[in-house]
């Protein structure tokens, strides 16, 4: 083939279609989310433009589009234009490096750091926040996009912790290795359970999401970082944000949930078979990464809908105290158990697995109900 | 003139504008984000250099990490503008001047150099014995599980990690001691002396003085 | 890495844990407990001392050269050093102790910075590849910047670690640019392969920049001319027992690496650094030597006299024979306990913060502490290179060493401005004897009183008696001595 379609052209009608697609997603997570949110709290959410309200997703970019572009009087003109466009480049440029579905045709880019890589672009995600919120000149701006540093560079480390022992049980940093690992293999999400939980947590801190929603908190911070903005541009926050869940949830699908696939121990819908089924068997894949990634957008919403927000030492603690050393001891159990497993010729995996199913059961049973259940009626009785 | 060799004019060009427009900005901000461009051309060299791991380490460590709190102490100070009053200007043109000799001097002296020449595909691409269970399919159609060395070369990760991990385990060890130092550093140099006895917010203080109050208070009462 | 390699690096193992746990101490509840640092340091020196010495005995059957990947030797130069570091850490243990106890900061802390610096001169010094001893020399320099401005609330520490920091950043950087172009010229970190290497390369101009640029990051380390200018200022501004380690056991630290990378790696490249080194030693000696001539503060003029020191330390490493690298050895051992002896006293003057500073401050010392002040004049006298001191011997070496390699005028030019530096010694020892003045306000405790005695005992012995110390000078230099082709026989 030639080199320039090969390298240059490809990739790119790749990555516009993934780009398109996603978008599409993220334009409609906005009408899931707030639907969802109606019906847990148990009220309609927007259903009057179109049909359950589906044109919603049309109609909030037009009336973002349509809306006064406001610039605060003492602004810092470059920083504030900078700062909602910013951290969309490095996560559009992440839809690059995710594998949507089994190699090649699925992949714009494959990258044998692909993680490393990822990791890198979804952390320069934090400048826009910071910059919005500096040149916003208004203190609960600064206060947010302060706020905003601490957390993301907190949590950066045990989200780049957590995966570390994902990255010692499949032995690349290739996510389409990591995932073939898991569909000859299982789901990482058995033997890395705690990794898994660390990884979910530290990702819904990082996107500031509730209950880390510190940066943007409104009953604090009137709208955080994202006060001083309106029309497009705060629709550039929105955009950036959603699209920033979305590629946790990717990551989260290909480290923890076997990704396209749909196999254990080599059994069932592996790579290999889905490339055997030519087209079709790649739609497939593609399908099965999609509700596999949508489980954990819902998921997303589901906590916005249950948890209370932090406090923000509290969420420091969280990230210092707990999460990094838990990471860290995950790492130095999996080392062990995976050089023993090489060395003494057993499956790591399995054991770690046992390990992780204890650990669940050990909890649930700490967490079962003990308090005696007393009817209301007979409260004037004991 | 291949593709690298344009990639690396270009690029080169801009990471050595924005490090000087680093310099001359008077908006820390400003030059802050100057700064994190020029990391960023300079991951691209990297990669352009073969070297996707330290170019992904080189975003990861000093773009999502080192320029975050760059920009947030600069924030927490909230200097928008450094003064206009050119305290340094006599100097500047001393300053140009070495530094155009050290770069004179540098250009001169170490492209005439001759260099030690390793195979760089020896240098690179490191063999290493990598013990897998691995499931073969028998002839008749089982599949049976079976531990197998392979040797193979590697890449860029696992060449990095080979050397940090075997052949410069201590000095590795050692950085990480260097690591705590200025950790410890940090700390001693920032935070409040808690041995002071007149600590007002250290908690035996409070209880203390909590008891005098009430000892007065029984006191007046009595 | 096998049990053998442990071996090599046990000491730096145990120190380095051992300064960790002094960390933990105040999270038990010691914070308090001042006295406990002080002897918990001093058991934990004792401890590192032993394993020294044990370590010594055990490596005698392991081959060194390949030890741990070529990045550790133990070899005699290495123990030596080591034991000169961990007795004078020890001694400024001493020091600090009444020093630390008026101010308020945390005494834990500070002693395992201490702890952590005296690590990275013991890897240091071991470093058999340039990026060990990079990577040493940067552990030992951090945890002195800090300890610079350990006491933070005084504008002169904050200041003088500051310029400290700064500066030794740049230097570092100087530093890792050398060792960069002279990985790329060699093709290898390890110093014997660096030699090996340059026997074969005849002329070449990134070399040579890169020798000049390691040279001029050591220089600063060593405080030589013309990278001296932090030494006044840091030396007056930190805190006195700091300024002792910068210029005593830190000092050394400089000594003893320059020496292992010239006369490991470098000895076939002579001729192209050989002339610039004496260059910076004689600029160092004359520059250091006059301008502690003007110096009115105590704390100053031993900087100065400091970096005069650097230039007749270099005359042991350009001289690159049998004799030079002894002199090194001998000197740094004599200059590290004469400097503590007088920093000693420095601190028995010391009554309220800036106390013994000053010149004037050592008026009438004779009559109300003769015995320390007797001790004074023959630590002076030591660092000025008198026959029945130590300081003798050591300068005795170099200045053989420098006309047995041909730089007879270099030679001859140490020993007028060792003239010299008589006469700023002099000044207080007219003070201490001659002058009426106030009376001297001292405050003699215990722990002073047996450093200054330890070192005055060390210091006359040695210059009395010098023979064990020659001796064991050329057993520790036998190892390099035969990998620099300088001793006929190889060493083990």
């Amino acid at each position: 083939m030639n080199p320039w379609m090969h390298y240059l052209v490809w990739p790119l009608v790749k990555f516009l279609v993934a780009f398109i697609i996603v978008q599409g997603i993220v334009a409609a997570m906005n009408w899931v989310e707030r639907r969802l949110l109606g019906f847990v709290q148990a009220r309609l959410g927007p259903n009057r433009v179109g049909p359950k309200g589906l044109l919603q997703i049309i109609a909030d970019p037009v009336k973002f589009l349509l809306k006064e572009d406001i610039v605060p009087a003492n602004a810092e003109t470059i920083a504030y234009f900078l700062g909602p466009i910013l951290p969309l480049i490095p996560t559009f440029l992440v839809y690059c490096l995710i594998p949507f579905g089994p190699p090649p045709t699925f992949v714009a880019a494959r990258v044998n750091v692909a993680v490393l890589l990822v990791l890198a672009l979804t952390s320069t995600g934090v400048y826009g926040i910071i910059l919005g919120g500096w040149a916003s000149n208004n203190k609960y701006s600064l206060m947010g996009g302060l706020r905003s540093a601490a957390q993301m560079v907190s949590y950066e480390v045990p989200f780049g912790l957590s995966i570390v022992g994902v990255l010692m049980l499949s032995g690349s940093l290739d996510l389409v290795k990591i995932v073939n690992y898991q569909a000859d293999h299982i789901w990482n999400l058995f033997p890395q359970l705690i990794a898994a939980f660390i990884f979910f947590v530290a990702m819904t801190a990082e996107t500031n999401r509730t209950p880390f929603d510190l940066p943007e908190a409104d009953s604090e911070l009137v709208g955080g970082y994202h006060t001083e903005y309106s029309a497009m541009k705060f629709a550039f926050f929105m955009l950036a944000e959603y699209s920033a869940m979305l590629v946790n949830c990717c990551l989260m699908t290909l480290l923890f949930l076997g990704g396209w696939t749909l196999a254990i121990g080599g059994y069932g819908l592996t790579t290999q078979t889905l490339q055997h089924m030519g087209i079709p068997g790649g739609m497939l894949g593609v399908l099965i990464f999609i509700v596999k990634v949508m489980t954990f957008m819902l998921v997303y919403i589901w906590f916005r809908a249950t948890f209370p927000r932090f406090r923000f030492d509290q969420l420091m603690d969280l990230g210092w105290k707990w999460m990094i050393p838990l990471a860290l001891a995950n790492i130095v159990v999996t080392g062990v158990v995976v050089l023993l497993g090489q060395s003494l010729n057993f499956q790591g995996e399995v054991v770690l697995s046992i390990a992780g199913a204890a650990i669940v059961g050990y909890t649930l049973y700490n967490l079962r109900p003990r308090a005696k259940v007393v009817h209301a009626s007979r409260v004037s009785e004991v | 003139m291949n593709a690298a060799f344009l990639v690396f004019f270009v690029v080169g060009t801009i990471a050595v504008a924005s490090s000087i427009l680093v310099v001359a900005m008077r908006n820390p901000v400003h030059s802050a984000l100057f700064l994190l461009l020029t990391f960023l051309c300079v991951a691209i060299l990297f990669v352009v250099k073969d070297a996707e791991f330290v170019a992904a380490v080189q975003v990861l460590v000093y773009a999502g990490g080192i320029m975050v709190l760059f920009l947030f102490v600069v924030m927490l100070i909230n200097v928008r503008h450094l003064p206009d009053d050119r305290t340094l200007s006599r100097f500047w043109k001393g300053g140009v001047g070495v530094g155009l000799a050290i770069f004179l001097l540098l250009a001169t002296v170490v492209r005439t150099g001759t260099y030690h020449d390793q195979n760089p595909n020896k240098k690179l691409l490191r063999s290493t014995a990598s013990h897998r269970v691995r499931k073969v399919t028998n002839p008749d159609g089982s599949v049976t599980r079976k531990r197998v060395v392979r040797h193979r070369t590697v890449g860029n990760s696992e060449a990095v990690g080979m050397a940090l991990y075997q052949d410069y385990l201590v000095p590795f060890e050692v950085a990480s001691l260097f690591l705590l130092v200025a950790m410890i550093g940090a700390i001693v140099i920032g935070k409040r002396e808690l041995s002071a006895p007149e600590e007002e917010t250290s908690p035996d203080f409070i209880l203390k003085r909590m008891e005098t109050e009430k000892d007065v208070k029984e006191a007046m009462s009595a | 890495m096998t049990w053998n390699d442990v071996v090599f690096l046990l000491p730096e193992i145990i120190i380095s844990i051992g300064a960790s746990l002094l960390l933990l101490a105040p999270v038990v509840g010691w914070r308090q407990r001042e006295t406990s640092a002080k002897w918990s340091m001093l058991i934990l020196l004792g401890i590192t001392a032993l394993t020294v010495i044990g370590c010594s005995y055990w490596v005698q059957e392991i081959p060194q050269s390949r030890s741990l990947a070529g990045m550790f030797a133990l070899d005699g130069f290495a123990i030596f050093f080591k034991l000169i570091f961990i007795t004078a850490i020890a001694m400024i243990t001493l020091l600090s102790d009444d020093f630390l106890r008026e101010s308020r900061y945390s005494v834990w802390e500070y002693y395992s910075l201490l702890g952590f610096a005296l690590c990275g001169m013991m890897f240091m010094v071991s470093g058999m590849s340039l990026i060990s001893i990079y990577i040493g020399l940067e552990l030992m320099s951090l945890s002195s910047y800090i300890l610079a401005g350990f006491f933070k609330n005084e504008e002169k520490s904050t200041e003088a670690a500051m310029k400290y920091f700064v500066l030794g950043a740049v230097s570092s950087g100087i530093l890792l640019y050398g060792i960069s172009l002279i990985y790329g010229v060699c093709g290898s970190l390890n110093l014997l392969d660096i030699g090996r290497a340059l026997s074969t390369i005849i002329t070449n101009d990134a070399l040579m920049f890169g020798v000049m640029l390691l040279g001029a990051g050591l220089c600063f380390k060593m405080a030589a001319v013309p990278f001296h200018v932090w030494t006044p200022d840091v030396y007056e501004g930190a805190p006195t027992p700091i300024t002792a380690f910068l210029s005593t056991a830190s000092k050394a630290a400089a000594f003893s690496i320059f020496a292992r990378i010239f006369y490991l790696a470098l000895h076939d490249f002579q001729l192209d650094w050989s002339n610039v080194l004496a260059t910076i030693s004689a600029l160092s000696m004359v520059l250091g030597n006059l301008a502690a001539i003007t110096q009115d503060n105590v704390k100053r003029m031993l900087a100065y006299s400091s970096i005069a020191h650097a230039g007749y330390a270099l005359l042991g490493i350009i001289s690159l024979n049998s004799l030079g690298l002894r002199g090194v050895l001998i000197y740094s051992l004599v200059y590290v306990f004469a400097n503590l002896g007088i920093w000693a006293t420095v601190l028995m003057l010391r009554r309220h913060e800036y106390g013994g500073e000053r010149v004037d401050d050592f008026e009438g010392l004779s009559r109300r502490a003769p015995f320390w002040a007797f001790a004074m004049v023959i630590f002076l006298l030591s660092l000025g290179g008198i026959p029945p001191t130590a300081g003798f011997i050591g300068k005795y070496f170099l200045f053989a060493a420098a006309i047995q390699a041909g730089f007879g005028w270099l030679a001859i030019l140490a020993v007028l401005m060792s003239a010299v530096s008589m006469f700023y010694y002099l000044r207080l020892v007219v003070a201490m004897y001659l002058r009426e003045g106030r009376e001297a306000d001292v405050a003699i405790t215990r722990p002073l009183q047996i450093v200054a005695a330890t070192c005055l005992i060390i210091t006359l012995l040695l210059g009395i008696y010098p023979t064990p110390l020659i001796n064991q000078a050329t057993e520790s230099s036998r190892w390099i001595g035969a990998r620099a082709a300088i001793i006929p026989h190889a060493g083990r």
